[in-house]
C-alpha cells in the first residue's frame, strides 16, 4: 500500500503580520514558515498506518518557503520517499486550486492508494486541498478526519462533527482524506536524524509545469481586523494586572467567598 | 445563468441549524440586489422543509442513501443542483460538511470558492466576500469575478433572525441523482461520552491553550480554577494532546459555552475556538502576542506572560 502525504508550509501564526505595499497580500519577507499543523497530523496518521501495515509512506510538497526542512523531517520520522515538485509556485501566495491541479497531475501518474493531507491551512482563501484533490482525481474523499485504518483496498475513517460526534465511514481505496487530528500526537524527529537525512540528501526534485488554473478570485484588499471594539488592555505589573482581573470577576459576582 | 442564491441547508437532530438561517438571511440580501430568488437545498430529510422560512423555494432530496451524511452522496445532489440551476451564488456553512463539500463542488463544477467568509456584499453585479485568514489575523476582501460563486461562511457571521422572517417557501423535489454508484458507506455515528464536568453549565470557566507549552504546567491553570471554584476548559490542541479530556474542549468541534465569565490563557483566538465562546458575558484574555485575534473578542486583555500572571491570580483567588 502506498500512502502519499501532501505537505504545505504556512507562516507561523504567532508572528507579526504586515500587509505589503500593494495592500493585497501579506508581506512574507520577515515571516517564518512552518509545516501546516494539520499536515503534520496527516503525516502522523500515515506513519501510524505504516506501523500497523507496513505501508510505504511518501511525502510530497511544492516548492514552498523552507519546505526542504519539512520534507527531511518527514524522512527522519520514517517517510520512505520525499518529493518536491518544482515549477508551480511563483512569488507569494499560491492558491489552492493551482496547488490541487499540480498535485492531481503528479498523483495521476503515480499508483497511490491513499492520499492524506491536513483538513485545512491558515491561508486556504480559495478552499481546502483534500476535497478539491478528491474531486479532481475522481476518487472518494472525506475531510475533518480523526482516524484512518486502512487495509486490503479499503479504509475505515472517522469523521468528526460539532460537539465531538464521530461518524464512521468505509471508503474503498484509492481515496483522499483531510486529517483534522491523528490518533496520536505527532511524533518528534531527533535533530540528529533530521541532519542525517539532510546529509544523505534523499530529496527527489521533480520539475513540473505550472498548471493553467486560477482561483478566479481578485483580492481587492488585505488588512488587519478593524479594532473598533477591541479588548481594553490591562497594564501594569503582574500584581497590578492580577488585582484588576480579580476585581473584574468579583464585581460580576463570579468569585466564591 | 440565474440570479438566484442557493443555500445548502444543514440539520442535526431533525432541526435546521442556526447556521442555515444565517445563510438564508445573507442570501436574501444578495438575491434582492441581483433580482433573484433564495433557493434552499435540503438534503436528507424532506420533512424539514416546513421549518424553512425566509426563502422562496426549498428543493428537497430524500433517499435512503442520503439519510446519513456522506460527502459523496451530498456532493452528487448539490453538484446536480448547481449545474441545473446555474445560480449566481452558493452559500454553505464552514462546518464539517462545508469543509467536506465546498472545495469539492468548486472543483467538480468549475466555479470559484471563497472560504472563511464573514461578510458578503454586492458591488455593481459582482459579489464581494470578506474572509478571515491566517487564523483570524488578517481579513481579505475578495471580488468573485465569475458565477456561480461558492462561499463557505463561518458560523455566527450573519444574524440568524434575518433568515427566519416569516413566509413559507414553495417546496419541490430535486431530480433524483444517480446514487447507485456511491462508493462511500456510512457505518455508525458515535456521540461522545459525557465528561466528568459539564463546562456548558458553569458560570465561570478558566480556559487554557497551547501557550501553556507542556502537560505538567496544566496544573498552574488547575490551581487557579480550583481557587475560583471554576472548571478548566481548553482549546483543541490541548485535548488532542490528551492533556485534558475532550469534554473540556470549547469550539467548533467541541462544546459551545456561554458562561458569565471566560478567562483565557495562551489561546490565540482562532475562528474555530471563538465559535464556541464568543457570546460569553465577560471575556478576559492573557496572550503575549498583542496581535492575537483573541483580543478582538475579549473585553479585557493582557500581554503579560501567563507563567507570571497565573501564580499572582491564584494567590489572590485563594486569599
Ligand atoms: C474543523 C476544525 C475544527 C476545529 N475545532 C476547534 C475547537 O473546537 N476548539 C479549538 O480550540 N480549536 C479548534 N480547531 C483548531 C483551531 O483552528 C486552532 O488550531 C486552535 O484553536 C488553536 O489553539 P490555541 O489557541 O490553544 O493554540 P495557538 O493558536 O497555537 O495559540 C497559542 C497562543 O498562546 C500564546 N502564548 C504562547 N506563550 C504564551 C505565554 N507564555 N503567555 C501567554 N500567551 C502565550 C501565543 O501568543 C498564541 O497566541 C479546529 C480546527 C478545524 C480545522
Ligand atoms: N447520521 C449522521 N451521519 C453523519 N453526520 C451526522 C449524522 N447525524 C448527525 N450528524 C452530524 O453530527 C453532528 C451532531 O449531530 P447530532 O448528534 O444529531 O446533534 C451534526 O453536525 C450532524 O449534522
Amino acid at each position: 500500500m502506498r500512502v502519499v502525504v501532501v505537505l504545505k508550509q504556512v507562516p507561523d501564526l504567532v508572528e507579526e503580520f504586515e500587509i505589503d505595499s500593494d495592500g493585497t497580500d501579506i508581506d512574507r519577507e520577515y515571516l517564518t514558515f512552518l509545516l501546516n499543523e494539520f499536515d503534520n497530523h496527516a503525516l502522523e496518521e500515515a506513519l501510524l498506518i505504516k506501523d500497523a501495515t507496513g505501508a510505504a509512506v511518501e511525502v510530497v510538497a511544492l516548492d514552498d518557503p523552507d519546505v526542504d526542512q519539512a520534507l527531511y523531517t518527514a524522512i527522519a520520522k520514517g517517510a520512505d520517499r520525499a518529493v518536491k515538485l518544482v515549477g508551480a509556485s511563483g512569488e507569494g501566495w499560491l492558491d489552492t486550486h493551482t496547488r490541487a491541479a499540480a498535485f492531481a497531475a503528479w498523483l495521476g501518474g503515480e499508483g497511490y492508494d491513499l492520499v492524506l493531507t491536513g483538513v485545512q491551512a491558515a491561508d486556504d482563501l480559495d478552499g481546502q486541498l483534500a476535497p478539491m484533490l478528491g474531486a479532481l482525481l475522481g476518487v472518494p474523499h472525506v475531510s475533518v478526519v480523526v482516524g484512518v485504518e486502512a487495509a486490503d483496498g479499503a479504509a475505515r475513517v472517522r469523521q468528526e462533527f460539532a460537539g465531538g460526534a464521530v461518524s464512521e465511514l468505509d471508503v474503498p481505496l484509492p481515496a483522499v482524506i483531510g486529517v483534522q487530528a491523528a490518533r496520536a500526537e505527532p511524533r518528534y524527529a531527533a535533530i540528529t536524524k533530521i541532519r542525517q537525512a539532510q546529509q544523505e540528501g534523499g530529496l527527489e526534485q521533480i520539475d513540473i509545469d505550472r498548471p493553467a488554473t486560477s482561483s478566479g478570485l481578485t483580492v481587492r484588499r488585505m488588512y488587519p481586523p478593524e479594532r473598533s471594539d477591541r479588548a481594553e488592555m490591562l497594564t501594569g505589573t503582574e500584581a497590578e494586572v492580577a488585582d484588576k482581573i480579580i476585581a473584574l470577576i468579583r464585581d460580576r459576582g463570579l468569585m466564591q467567598g | 445563468m440565474s440570479n438566484d442564491v442557493l443555500v445548502v441547508a444543514e440539520h442535526s437532530d431533525s432541526t435546521l441549524t442556526d447556521g442555515t438561517f444565517e445563510l438564508i438571511g445573507a442570501a436574501r440580501g444578495i438575491a434582492d440586489s441581483w433580482g433573484g430568488q433564495v433557493v434552499v437545498v435540503l438534503v436528507g430529510d424532506a420533512a424539514l422543509a416546513s421549518q424553512v422560512v425566509g426563502a422562496d423555494l426549498v428543493v428537497t432530496a430524500d433517499a435512503a442513501q442520503l439519510s446519513d451524511y456522506t460527502s459523496e452522496a451530498y456532493e452528487s445532489v448539490l453538484a446536480g443542483q448547481i449545474r441545473q440551476r446555474e445560480p449566481g451564488a452558493v452559500l454553505i456553512s464552514m462546518s464539517t460538511k462545508g469543509l467536506d463539500l465546498a472545495a469539492a463542488l468548486s472543483a467538480a463544477c468549475g466555479c470559484p470558492l471563497v472560504s472563511y467568509v464573514v461578510g458578503l456584499e454586492v458591488d455593481g453585479e459582482t459579489l464581494v466576500a470578506t474572509a478571515q485568514i491566517y487564523g483570524g489575523k488578517i481579513m481579505a476582501e475578495v471580488a468573485i469575478e465569475s458565477r456561480p460563486a461558492i462561499c463557505g461562511v463561518i458560523a455566527g457571521s450573519f444574524p440568524a433572525d434575518a433568515g427566519s422572517a416569516a413566509g413559507a417557501a414553495n417546496v419541490e423535489a430535486a431530480d433524483p441523482p444517480d446514487l447507485a454508484t456511491l462508493r462511500t458507506t456510512f457505518v455508525a455515528l458515535r456521540t461522545p461520552d459525557a465528561g466528568d464536568v459539564d463546562i456548558t453549565a458553569a458560570d465561570l470557566l478558566v480556559a487554557v491553550g497551547r501557550g501553556i507549552g507542556s502537560e505538567d504546567d496544566i496544573e498552574l491553570v488547575q490551581e487557579l480554577a480550583d481557587a475560583l471554584g471554576a472548571p478548566v476548559a481548553a482549546s483543541r490542541p490541548i485535548t488532542d494532546a490528551g492533556w485534558l479530556p475532550k469534554s473540556r474542549q470549547v469550539g467548533k468541534s467541541g462544546l459551545k459555552v456561554k458562561p458569565r465569565g471566560y478567562l483565557m490563557f495562551g489561546i490565540s483566538g482562532a475562528p474555530e475556538h471563538l465559535e464556541g465562546m464568543r457570546d460569553a458575558e465577560l471575556i478576559i484574555a492573557c496572550n503575549t502576542d498583542e496581535q492575537a485575534p483573541v483580543f478582538d473578542v475579549a473585553h479585557y486583555g493582557t500581554t503579560l506572560d501567563l507563567f507570571d500572571l497565573l501564580p499572582e491570580l491564584t494567590e489572590r483567588a485563594s486569599g
